[in-house]
Order: structure tokens, then sequence, then C-alpha cells
């Protein structure tokens, strides 16, 4: 699964696009983020802004945000 | 149930332009937009051509209107710049939250019905073929019957991929693109202009299209694998190395995916066709897409309306779609892509040197898909480009 950093995110959706599995989509609240991920990360090379990181399980990251 | 000939998924130009002229030809329509406000945020350098906006059989109006084109300066890596002056007007700078909603109030005039901040939450199908689409309002759900659905849902492309057709695209055939808005910079008022380069924009370039004597959208498209940082940072170097930008302010930012390839052989299903960037109709060299997608809207709706007339919806019958806009569009725009493949693997001494052979006809030719013969004939004089060169004729 991926997160999105919702300081940085323009809702541009192009991550919604290069999506393989269309497992991203975008709400109100940001980008969401469904059980279809299997962390290809082509998104996270996409982002225009750097916004979008792996979320690794287990593991509390520095982003406030889970969306 | 409540039931049009005609439902439209997204209120941009390729929206718009099948909604009006589907509205026209008397049918049932209706166009629903996700987001709160028609044309915002814009994901666009906001340059309109001339001839674009006669594709649709509009006029200029002055609401839209930030800045007339007079000509094009494109620089090259080390800063030789190809200057155009056009004979007169050829384009503008506009403001897309006032177009976009301007197009969709000519849709309304037309006979359409428009309703923003609604999404279309899956589309419903019946035997396996799309039948219309579930749309959720203000806190509502409801079911709509479509006797054909519109996919314009831009480069999200959620719509068309849940009708069966795969529109994913691959990272390098889209551009990772940011554009600030800035005001109280020194820019070239009457002219776009372009920046290429490795350091400054890979596989792709930066731009500044003027918005009034000292605004600006100043923006970059860069592509993997070939970037090596976020578009963002690509854009805030480009910035800071130019002193009359630097001094300038940024009042608004924005982000975007441009399509800049993966042309679609097949945009239609059962009862459904897909439409604009949603449908990669973009030209792959520049990334505008408002000129293509009036014409992809404009023959998908002279499409769907013969096919509602003959009361045969099926993907056989809106396949004419395909052939039509292939054959207007499509071919043109494939050459592009291959133009593309082509300079997005030259260095950067590579597009130095052609820039001391290149006059700004030749770029304005280029773009249009014609004189590919003299470029190819340039890179027959370079050993490592000859190969290249093969790819061009």
């Amino acid at each position: 699964m991926i997160r999105t950093d919702s300081r940085k995110c323009l809702r541009c959706s192009g991550c919604v696009g290069v999506c393989p599995r269309s497992a991203l989509t975008l709400t109100e609240h940001g980008i969401v983020c469904d059980s279809r991920c299997n962390n290809c990360k082509i998104c996270i090379n996409f982002c225009p802004v750097g916004a979008i990181d792996l979320e690794i399980e287990g593991v509390r990251r520095h982003l406030p945000t889970k969306v | 149930m409540e039931s049009y000939d005609i439902v439209v998924i997204g209120a941009g130009p390729a929206g718009s332009s099948a909604a009006m002229a589907t509205a026209k030809a008397g049918l049932k329509v209706l166009m629903v937009e996700k987001r709160a406000e028609i044309g915002s945020p814009k994901r666009c350098g906001e340059g309109l051509s001339k001839s674009a906006l006669g594709r649709m059989g509009l006029e200029l109006e002055e609401s839209w209107v930030r800045r007339t084109i007079l000509g094009a300066s494109t620089y090259a890596p080390n800063g030789k710049k190809i200057t155009v002056n056009y004979k007169g007007p050829e384009g503008w700078v506009i403001e897309r939250k006032v177009f976009d909603k301007w197009l969709a109030k000519k849709a309304v005039e037309a006979g359409a019905r428009v309703i923003a901040k609604t999404d279309a939450v899956s589309v419903i199908k019946k035997d396996g073929k799309v039948s219309g689409v579930t749309l959720e309002s203000n806190g509502k759900r409801w079911d709509v019957q479509a006797k054909v659905l519109i996919a314009a849902d831009g480069v999200e492309s959620k719509i068309a991929r849940e009708a069966g057709i795969d529109t994913t695209l691959r990272l390098v055939d889209v551009a990772s693109g940011v554009q600030f808005e800035m005001a109280g910079v020194d820019i070239d008022p009457d002219r776009i202009e372009l920046y290429f380069g490795n350091e400054i924009a890979p596989a792709g370039y930066a731009w500044i299209f003027p918005k009034g004597k000292n605004q600006a959208n100043v923006g970059i498209g860069v592509r993997k694998p070939w970037a090596k940082k976020t578009a963002y940072e690509y854009l805030m170097d480009f910035v800071e190395s130019r002193p009359g930008l630097k001094k300038g302010s940024i009042v608004e930012i924005n982000g975007g995916g441009v399509p800049v390839g993966a042309l679609m052989k097949n945009m239609v299903a059962d009862n459904f066709m897909v439409v604009g960037d949603a449908a990669h109709q973009v030209n792959p060299i520049h990334g505008g897409g408002i000129g293509e997608s009036f014409v992809a809207g404009r023959i998908a709706a002279q499409v769907a309306v013969q096919a509602i007339r003959k009361g045969d919806c099926s993907k056989k019958s809106l396949s004419e779609y395909n052939k039509i806009w292939w054959k207007e569009r499509g071919e043109k725009l494939q050459k592009l892509v291959r133009l593309r493949e082509v300079t997005e693997s030259l260095k950067d001494e590579e597009l130095n040197w052609l820039a001391e052979y290149l006059q700004g006809e030749d770029l304005i030719e280029l773009v249009r898909s014609s004189g590919f013969k003299k470029l190819a004939f340039l890179f027959m004089k370079k050993p490592r480009l000859m190969k290249l060169a093969r790819k061009l004729l």
C-alpha cells in the first residue's frame, strides 16, 4: 500500500492514471489506496511533487495522515 | 430510473464538446463533473491556438482571454534562442476556469443538463454491456440509464477501465508536470517561451506562458526514467536560476499528468466511448490537449448521434469513431510519437547543434507532424544519430 502526504499532494490525480491495478482513487480527502496495490511504486515515480511513499506495515512514518 | 441518450462523465473541453454536439443534434444529454468548480483546478499551461478554437466552430470571447500570443521563443540547452514571430495572433493564453465553464454553459445552451460536484461512482452493466452509471451528488446516490456513456474523465480515466478498456499509462507515456502561476515576473509578454535540455527538463520542456505584462504560467513537464528529481524540484531550479522569475511571487500551484503517447487503437465498447485526456488524445510533442479534445468530442458525438438514430450502439457501430479519429488525428499524432521517441534520446550537445540549423518555421512544421525530412537529413551528418534518422522517415 502507498500513502500520500496531504501537505504536498496537489490532487492532480496523475497517479490514478498510471496505477496498473486501478488501486488509487482521488477523493475529497486526497488519494485513497485500496488493497489491489502491489507496491509497484509506479505512482511514486510519477508524482510531480514527491507526495507518495510506501506504507510499511508496523512502522510509524513521519507522515501525519493516512488516507 | 432517470434515462438519457448520452451521459458524459467529466466537463472538460472533451466532455463539453461531446455534450454540446450531441445536445445540438436533439439528443437528451446529461454531463456531470466531479469537481465543485468546472475548470478548476487547472492541469494545463492554458495555451489555446486559434485553429483549435476554429475546430470547435466557436468564436473568441474576451472573458477568458488573458493574453494574445504573437510568437514563440524556443531555447536550446546552451541558451541559443530560436524565435518565431507570427503574422498575427495565432493563439491566446486563457483562464481555464472561465473558459471551461463557458464551454459547459454552451453545452447547456444547446440543451444539455450539467451538474457539478457529482461523482461517477461506478459503471452499471447489463449482460456484460454498459447500460448506465451510478452517480453521487450531495450525499445522494442514484442510477441513470444511458444509451451511450461517454467517459471524458481526464488522465485518471477510471470509467473506461471499468468499462473494460485499459487506459493505464506507462510512465514513459506520461509527462509529470508542475506549474506556478506567477505575478511580478519579468517576461516576454507577447511570446510563449519553451526551454529544452536534459538538465532543465529531461524528456520534456519548461515553459513560460504570459498571462499579463508581468504575469505568467511557469511550468515544466518531465518524464521518467530520464528525470532524476521530481518535476517540482526541476521547476524550482528553473525559477531560481532566472532572476526575472525568481523575483516574482507564486499565486497558484498546479500539477498534473500529461499523456504524450499510448494512442489507443480502440476507444469504444458496447454503449461506451472514451474521449480527451482519458483516451490519451494529446499532442505528444507539446502536450497540448484542448484542440485534440474538441475534435475527438465532435467526432464521438457525430458517431453517437448516428448510432442512436440507427438504434445500434454496439461496439461495432461505435467503432466508426475509432476509424474517423485515426484518419483525422491519430495518424498525425502517431508520427509525433515517433518524433518524441527520437528527441527524448538526444543529448544536450546534440540539441545545441540542432539549434544552429533549425529555424522557427522548421519547429512549427515539426509540431504539425511535417518537415521530418529536414530533421532526418541533419541527423545523417552525425554517426550516432543515423539510426534515429531512419526512424523519422
